[in-house]
C-alpha cells in the first residue's frame, strides 16, 4: 500500500517541497479511543485460569496443596515437641491435648513428624519435577527440533529406557548410592525424564511445521532463540500438567522406597517410613500411627491429581465451551 | 507384518540386555557383599578368600558379567549366596505359583471391574453416578496400595473372620491382597475407559446404530465397548509393572511366599544371584507383555499398519 501511493506521487511528479504545510494537520486527541475492544483481551493463562475456578474439584486440590505447603513450612513449630527425640515415658499415646495426633513407639509427637514428613515429600515431589522438567525438555526439544538421524539415535535410547520399571531401577539405584532424600530424588529423576522427553518431542515436531516458526527463521533468528521464544512457549500447557502429574508419583515413589526401607532413613521422618513403622502394631489399636502419616500421603496425592486433571482440563483449547 | 514382528523382537532382546548389564553393575557397583552379614560371626580371612574364589567373585567384574550372561542364557541363575543350600532357581520355582495367582487375579480383577465403573460412569455422563465412580476413581490413584492393604487390614481383616490377614494357601488369602493390589490399575482403566467411551459415544456409527433400533445394551456391547477398549488394551504393558512392584509391598504385608519378598530381601542381603534373578525375570515379564500388547493392538485395531514405522 505505502509503496503504490509513493509511486503515484512520483508519477505525478509534485515536488514533495512543493505541497503547503497547511495540509498537513495532527490528529486531534480528543480521548476517543480509535479502535474499541467489545472485551477485555483474555490472554490463553488467564483464560485457563477462569476456567480452572470453575472447576471445583481443581480448586479444592489446589487449596489442599497450598495447605500442605503452608503446614510442612510452620506446622513443625507449631508444637513444643522434636521430631527425631522422644520421651519414652510418652510412647504410644493416643491424641489428645498434648499430642494432636498421638505419639509413636518413641514417644515422638506424630503431628510433628507428620509435617516434617510432609517437607521430605513435598522437596521430593517438586525437586523430581523440576529436574525432569530440566532434563526432559532440553533432550525432547533438540530430539524433535534437530529431526532426522539426531532424532532417530536420540529416541531409540529414550525407547530402551522407557522399556525398563522404573521402580526397579530406583530401587536398584538406592542399594548403590546411600539411602536418603537426595538419592531418592537423583533416581527418581534419572528414570522420569524419559516420559517428559517423549512429549516435548512430540510437541516440537508438530509445532516446528508452523509458519511463524519459519518466518522467525527468515528473519535471521537463531535456534536457542527459536526454541525459547516460539516452541517452548506453546509447549507449557501439556508440560506443566505433565509435571503436576509428577508430584503425586514422586511422592509415591518416596512414601513406596522409604516403606520398603530404602528411602528416607531413621530418625528422619517421611510419610513412608512411618506407616512402615506402624505396620508391626496395625493390630495393636495405636491406629494414630498408621491413620495420620496415610492420610496424608493419600490427601497430597488425590490434591496433586485433581489439580492436574484440572489444568489438563483448563489448558486443552478442544474442552472450551 | 514378519519384519515388524522381528523388528519388535530383536528391541525386546536388547532392551532384556540393557537391564541385564544395568543391574549386574549397578549390583556389583554396591557397597558390601554377601557375606558381610554372615550370622555366624566373623569370617577368616581365608574362608572369605576361599567363598570368593568358589562364587568367582574373585574375578574382574567384565569376567564374572560373561559368565553370567551365558548362564542365564541356559536358564541357570545360580546358587542363592544367602541361603547356602538353595539354588536360586529353586527359590524362584518355590515363590512363582503365589505370585502369579496373585498378579493375575489382581490384572483379572482390576480389568473387570475397572471397565464395568467405566462404562457406567461414561452412560451415566454428569449424573451423580458418573461422579461418584470418578471421585472413586481417583482416590484408586492416589491412595497407595501399601496404605490401602494396611487399611483393609485393620477395618476389614481384624473385623472379619471371612478375611485372612496373613499367610497364603485357599482363594480367601488371595482377596485382600488383590483388592488391595488392584485399586490403581482399578482407577486407571476406569478412567480411561470412561472418556474413550464418551468420546466413542458421539461418533456417527453410534448414532445409526441408534437409528437402526439396535437395543441400547447391543450397542454398548457390541459397537461402542470394542472401540473404547482399543486404549485400555495399550496400558496393559504399564499396568503389569505397576502390579509386579506393587506386589513386593503387598506380599511383605500379608505375609506371601512369593518373589517379591525374595527381591526385597536379596537386595538388603546383597544376594547378587537373587537380585539378579528377580530383576531379570521380573523386567523380562514385563518387557514381553508390552512385545505381546504391541502385537494383540496391531492385530485387533485395522487402522494400524504393523510394517509402517512407529512415530
Amino acid at each position: 500500500m505505502a509503496n503504490s501511493v509513493n509511486d503515484s506521487i512520483e508519477e505525478k511528479a509534485i515536488d514533495p517541497k512543493t505541497i503547503p504545510d497547511d495540509l498537513f494537520a495532527p490528529v486531534k486527541k480528543d480521548g476517543a479511543p480509535l479502535e474499541e475492544l467489545t472485551r477485555p483481551s483474555v490472554s490463553y493463562w488467564k483464560d485457563a485460569w477462569h476456567r480452572i475456578l470453575k472447576n471445583k474439584l481443581a480448586v479444592a486440590g489446589l487449596v489442599i496443596i497450598v495447605v500442605m505447603l503452608v503446614m510442612a513450612l510452620i506446622g513443625p513449630s507449631l508444637t513444643p515437641y522434636d521430631d527425631r527425640e522422644g520421651i519414652l515415658s510418652n510412647q504410644n499415646q493416643a491424641p489428645s491435648a498434648d499430642h494432636w495426633f498421638g505419639t509413636d513407639e518413641l514417644g515422638r509427637d506424630v503431628f510433628t513428624r507428620v509435617w516434617h514428613g510432609a517437607r521430605v515429600s513435598l522437596l521430593i515431589g517438586f525437586a523430581a519435577a523440576f529436574i525432569e522438567f530440566i532434563i526432559g525438555v532440553s533432550y525432547g526439544g533438540l530430539s524433535g527440533y534437530k529431526g532426522g538421524r539426531t532424532d532417530n539415535v536420540m529416541m531409540r535410547i529414550v525407547e530402551v529406557l522407557y522399556g525398563l520399571p522404573y521402580l526397579l531401577v530406583v530401587i536398584l539405584l538406592m542399594v548403590v548410592m546411600d539411602p536418603g532424600v537426595w538419592t531418592i530424588i537423583v533416581a527418581l529423576s534419572l528414570t522420569g525424564w524419559v516420559g517428559m522427553a517423549r512429549l516435548v518431542r512430540g510437541q516440537v515436531l508438530q509445532l516446528k511445521t508452523n509458519e511463524y516458526v519459519l518466518a522467525s527463521k527468515v528473519l535471521g533468528g537463531s535456534t536457542p532463540r527459536i526454541v525459547r521464544q516460539h516452541l517452548l512457549p506453546n509447549t507449557m500447557g501439556p508440560i506443566i500438567v505433565s509435571m503436576t502429574l509428577t508430584v503425586p508419583g514422586a511422592i509415591f515413589a518416596e512414601a513406596f522406597l522409604s516403606f520398603l526401607g530404602l528411602g528416607v532413613q531413621q530418625p528422619t521422618a517421611s510419610w513412608g517410613s512411618m506407616a512402615n513403622d506402624a505396620l508391626g502394631v496395625v493390630n495393636t489399636g495405636y491406629w494414630w500411627r498408621l491413620v495420620f502419616p496415610a492420610t496424608m500421603i493419600s490427601l497430597t496425592m488425590f490434591a496433586f491429581n485433581v489439580f492436574g486433571d484440572g489444568l489438563r482440563d483448563a489448558l486443552d483449547p478442544k474442552m472450551r465451551r | 507384518m514378519a519384519v515388524y514382528v522381528v523388528k519388535r523382537f530383536l528391541a525386546m532382546i536388547i532392551t532384556l540386555l540393557v537391564i541385564v548389564t544395568l543391574t549386574f553393575f549397578l549390583m556389583h557397583a554396591a557397597p558390601g557383599n554377601p557375606f558381610d552379614f554372615d550370622e555366624s560371626g566373623g569370617i577368616s580371612e581365608q574362608a572369605m578368600q576361599n567363598l570368593m574364589a568358589h562364587y568367582n567373585l574373585d574375578q574382574p567384574t567384565y569376567m564374572q558379567y560373561f559368565q553370567y550372561l551365558k548362564n542365564i542364557a541356559t536358564f541357570d541363575f545360580g546358587p542363592s549366596m544367602v541361603s547356602r543350600s538353595r539354588t536360586v532357581d529353586s527359590m524362584l520355582t518355590n515363590g512363582f505359583p503365589a505370585s502369579m495367582i496373585l498378579g493375575l487375579s489382581t490384572l483379572i480383577f482390576s480389568l473387570i471391574s475397572g471397565i464395568i465403573l467405566g462404562v457406567i460412569a461414561a452412560l451415566r455422563h454428569n449424573k451423580a453416578i458418573d461422579y461418584v465412580t470418578m471421585i472413586v476413581a481417583v482416590l484408586g490413584i492416589s491412595v497407595p496400595n501399601f496404605i490401602l492393604a494396611m487399611l483393609f487390614i485393620k477395618f476389614i481383616g481384624t473385623q472379619f473372620d471371612f478375611f485372612p490377614i496373613a499367610r497364603w494357601g485357599t482363594w480367601r488369602h488371595v482377596l485382600l491382597p488383590a483388592l488391595a493390589l488392584s485399586s490403581g490399575p482399578m482407577a486407571i482403566i476406569a478412567r480411561l475407559t470412561r472418556s474413550n467411551m464418551l468420546e466413542v459415544l458421539n461418533q456417527d456409527y453410534i448414532r445409526t446404530a441408534r437409528a437402526k433400533g439396535l437395543s441400547p445394551i447391543k450397542i454398548v456391547i457390541k459397537h461402542a465397548l470394542r472401540n473404547a477398549l482399543l486404549p485400555v488394551i495399550t496400558i496393559l504393558g504399564t499396568l503389569t509393572a505397576a502390579v509386579l512392584t506393587g506386589s513386593f509391598v503387598i506380599e511383605r504385608i500379608f505375609a506371601i511366599p512369593g518373589i517379591g519378598r525374595y527381591f526385597v530381601e536379596s537386595i538388603s542381603n546383597r544376594d547378587y544371584p537373587m537380585i539378579m534373578a528377580t530383576t531379570v525375570m521380573y523386567s523380562a515379564i514385563l518387557v514381553v507383555m508390552m512385545f505381546v500388547v504391541d502385537l494383540v493392538y496391531g492385530v485387533v485395531d485395522p487402522r494400524i499398519k504393523l510394517h509402517k514405522k512407529e512415530e
